[in-house]
């Protein structure tokens, strides 16, 4: 009997509330004390097709989804015949018997079990509609797990209005009963409550982690236009408008968005816009005109899979050069990339401080992966947020000596930022270049003086940055070799090394949390003692690896990359990464 | 009270000698005295273009933002705070071309705020090309064998599109312009006017004398500014005789209306310290 570790996989057509489902089995688990990762896989339709819905359980932290599947409720035929292979030896099958008639010739194994269960027949007699087939199926996987049904019970109550709770929970039940009468004590998979159980954790996606972030961070106008996978971002952001007395609008456009967040920037608010890949490009125009305006938006990147539509609903990292060059002409920025659900949350903050304490654009750039997937996360801690808005006037009447100068020369190129509305100032910004007033200017020596003034705060940023966690280190400080990484790739990366770990051997991981300014004396104290570099990532080209070149004149000795649009999963990673040992 | 002394900026002007800018420049600052508005309650926001030079010469707040992007720039601007008196410029290439997908939609949000559209049917800054309101057939750089399609017009879409102030100016007639600023900015909601302002440099068709001897004043001929489908037939006047004046006023609720938990505190005086996202946090659980 294997206890507290198993892979589920819930899987149907769009429409059925597969995510809904799988995401209800996660959450019973959490609320047990168990550890749990959740990813959906969904194509761009909103009928048909074929979704899934990953759950990994396990008794200690889990960082990623699993290769294989243990237990998979399939709520179509197309499900057990597309996932028929990850399954592992002995794994269940819970599926309708009644609707899906499967022939040993057409699984071409018989080392699974199956667990016919009359899901549309239950559904039916309770009168509930066919979309609760999923909420029958957890109850009957919640039974062959030798699970606690009161824990499902009580994520069904908070889950739905108490009607619909009660419905869905009788439903659950019925299948619970039908397991446990005909199957009972079959299954070589169980889940029992641990010590923790009752313990408050967290159960989020990263895209909900970057609204938690910007809420707590002060943010007050979220502006955004729909395009997956930032559409969460809205979503989670919209309701809560009033509650955090801040404006949430979507806009015509991307470009739309990006140019109000711009201007309520400018204006004094803490503003903030996600997109794709695609939206992004829209933005790349207002992205400089923050950097000359010298304001402070808030712009998060959530990349998709492959060029211009390309896989709309998969994930990739091929846009780091993207975020790292965008918009003509040379000035100053941040881009960051968390790795994990608590890291969008802290990042987030971070970006919304070093975006006005240095007035200039920050970039969040995350993936579908990340931004969708559910990570568990201890309770965020919202005592420790600082919020330091910088060099801003908050007194409602400017007191200088002299005429207030929004772009004023200062030695570390930071101007006093005052708020149009201020007695007594006059706040001036241009896109174009510039005097200290904001008055439009083409002297050659006036260019060069600005240029100079926008860039010092680089100098400033870097300094600041030296003390910031802008890499993280995991592993052995003796290795056989070092992985260097960025984004999403955390979660495989760090199952992969519990893995190699087990096997005896020694690796290393280097995050690298910030690519603008690139981290370089921090990357280079870690290549100086690693014996060999491997770097991992979900693209074709290994951005990555260019920018440790550009920066450090150092070529790593491997690269690891995959770019279908799915992430990596760990046992196949750590396989890739003994192959390079 | 500001004066005219006041609004003076050090800014050498570059426009043409006899350009219509002047004329706008002129009513909008003679509009901001008879206001009584105060230089730091005033926001302006212009476009790219030969009218977005306009921001160097008001010494009220400015941003002078990129081509196109006026009404999104302004209304993050309004939005952040509401107690701004924010008047958006624009050209005609700069809102009807580039930026013209936000202005059905800013007309639609009817957030309280100013738009002047300086139209002086070309592109003067890149030397002379159409654009949208040049006249069919206008020989420029980019047409030389005349523009093909027919003119846009801006008035009919504002007008379809919901507008609660829409109204036409003419440069040659500062005075009457600036008394249409005046009601522009007193309107509550999304006020727009478009100002025919001749380019002496490169528009030798819609010149000072075609439009003084076309235009006539729709408050002289008893014109109900309240009544939308006579005010549409207006806007498709065209030719001999050319409207200028309020074609329609009338207040409907603004975007603000809709937002009670922001409507009396500006977005900039919530503070960004010490949010407690408490219940958030706990729906994760």
């Amino acid at each position: 009997m294997t206890v507290n570790k198993l892979s589920l996989m819930v899987g149907g057509e769009a429409g059925a509330g597969i995510t809904r489902s799988g995401f209800l089995f996660a959450k019973s688990c959490l609320r047990g004390g168990l550890y749990v990762f959740g990813v959906n896989d969904y194509q761009s339709l909103i009928r048909g097709g074929h979704n899934f819905y990953t759950v990994n359980v396990n008794a200690e932290m889990v960082y990623s989804q699993a290769d294989t599947t243990d237990l998979l409720i399939a709520l179509n035929k197309e499900t057990i015949l597309f996932h028929k292979d990850e399954l592992v030896s002995g794994a269940g099958i819970v599926y309708d018997g009644d609707q899906i008639n499967i022939t040993p010739e057409e699984l071409g194994r018989n080392d699974l079990k199956l667990y016919p269960v009359p899901l549309a027949k239950i559904v039916k007699e309770l009168k509930g509609p066919k979309i609760m087939e999923n909420t029958v199926a957890l109850g009957a996987a919640i039974a062959l797990l030798d699970y606690d049904q009161e824990l499902l019970n009580s994520v069904l109550h908070d889950t739905f209005g108490s009607k619909i709770a009660e419905l869905n929970i009788e439903a659950a039940k019925q299948g619970h009963s039908y397991v446990k009468e005909k199957y009972s004590d079959s299954f070589g998979y169980s889940l029992k409550k641990t010590a923790s159980a009752g313990k408050k954790r967290m159960f989020l996606t990263g895209n909900e982690a970057i609204g938690l972030g910007a809420l707590n961070a002060g943010c007050k106008l979220y502006a955004a236009y729909p395009m997956t996978p930032a559409t969460s971002i809205l979503h989670f952001l919209a309701p809560l408008d009033r509650e955090y007395k801040m404006v949430v609008i979507q806009t015509e456009s991307e470009i739309a968005a990006v140019n109000m967040v711009a201007g309520a920037s400018y204006a004094g608010a803490r503003a903030m816009t996600a997109t794709s890949g695609g939206g992004f490009c829209l933005m790349t125009e207002a992205v400089g005109m923050t950097g000359m305006t010298e304001t402070s938006p808030v712009i998060v990147l959530v990349q998709r899979a492959a060029p211009s539509t390309g896989l709309p609903t998969y994930t990739a990292q091929g846009d780091l050069r993207f975020a790292i060059h965008a918009s003509q002409g040379e000035f100053p920025r941040v881009v960051i990339a968390p790795g994990n659900v608590e890291e969008c949350f802290c990042m987030t903050v971070e970006a919304f401080n070093l975006a006005e304490k240095f007035q200039i654009p920050a970039l969040i750039i995350s993936d579908k992966y990340l931004s969708e997937s559910h990570g568990i996360s201890e309770p965020f801690d919202q005592h420790r947020i600082r919020i330091d808005r910088g060099n801003l006037i908050t007194e409602t009447k400017y007191t200088g000596k002299e005429e207030y100068m929004r772009h004023k020369f200062t030695e570390n190129g930071i101007s006093p930022r005052a708020m149009p509305g201020i007695e007594g100032a006059i706040v001036r910004t241009n896109a174009d270049e510039h005097n200290e007033l904001g008055y439009t200017t083409e002297d050659p020596v006036l260019a060069t003086k600005m240029a100079d003034k926008r860039f010092r705060k680089l100098d400033a940023l870097n300094k600041e940055l030296e003390n910031m966690e802008t890499v993280k280190f995991y592993g052995p400080e003796e290795s056989d070799a070092t992985i260097l990484a960025w984004g999403s790739t955390k979660g495989p990366i760090r199952e992969a090394m519990k893995l190699l770990s087990k096997e005896g051997l020694k690796v290393n991981y280097l995050q690298i949390v910030y690519l603008t300014p690139f981290p370089a004396a921090k990357v280079q104290k870690i290549l100086q003692s690693a014996k060999k570099t491997i770097v991992i990532e979900n693209n074709k080209t290994s951005q990555l690896s260019s920018l440790i070149r550009e920066h450090l004149l150092t070529a790593v000795d491997h690269k690891i990359l995959k770019y279908d649009g799915r992430p990596f999963n760990p046992e196949a990673l750590a396989k890739s990464i003994k192959e390079v040992l | 009270m500001v004066t005219l002394d006041d609004l003076k900026t050090p800014k050498d002007n570059t426009w043409c000698p006899g350009c219509g800018n002047f004329g706008v420049l002129m009513a909008f600052k003679k509009a901001l005295i008879e206001l009584g508005l105060k230089r730091e309650e005033t926001m302006m926001v212009s476009g790219i273009g030969c009218h977005g030079k306009i921001v160097n010469q008001v010494n009220v707040n400015g941003f002078h933002g990129i081509h196109g992007r006026v009404l999104p720039t302004a209304q993050g601007i309004k939005l952040a705070n509401p107690d701004l008196t924010v008047v958006g410029f624009a050209g005609d290439a700069d809102q009807y071309f580039e930026g013209w997908g936000h202005f059905v939609h800013a007309i639609r949000n009817n957030m309280n705020m100013t738009l002047i559209v300086h139209d002086n049917m070309v592109l003067g800054l890149t030397t002379g090309q159409a654009t949208p309101t040049s006249q069919q057939g206008f020989k420029s750089k980019s047409t030389p064998f005349g523009v093909i399609p027919p003119m846009l017009n801006p008035l009919a879409h504002a007008l379809v599109s919901n507008g609660s102030f829409v109204a036409r100016g003419f440069s040659g007639d500062m005075f009457h312009l600036k008394n249409l600023m005046v009601a522009a900015i007193k309107h509550r909601g999304f006020a727009f006017i478009d100002v025919f302002q001749p380019c002496v440099s490169f528009n030798y068709l819609n010149t000072y004398d075609w439009f003084s001897q076309r235009v006539y004043k729709l408050e002289e001929e008893g014109h109900d500014v309240t009544d939308r489908k006579k005010a549409l037939e207006k806007a498709f006047e065209w030719g001999d005789r050319i409207p200028i004046g309020i074609f329609y006023n009338k207040e409907r609720p603004i975007y603000h209306d809709s937002l009670p938990h922001v409507k009396d505190s500006p977005l900039t005086n919530v503070p960004a310290e010490n949010v407690d996202i408490t219940s958030a946090l706990k729906e994760m659980m």
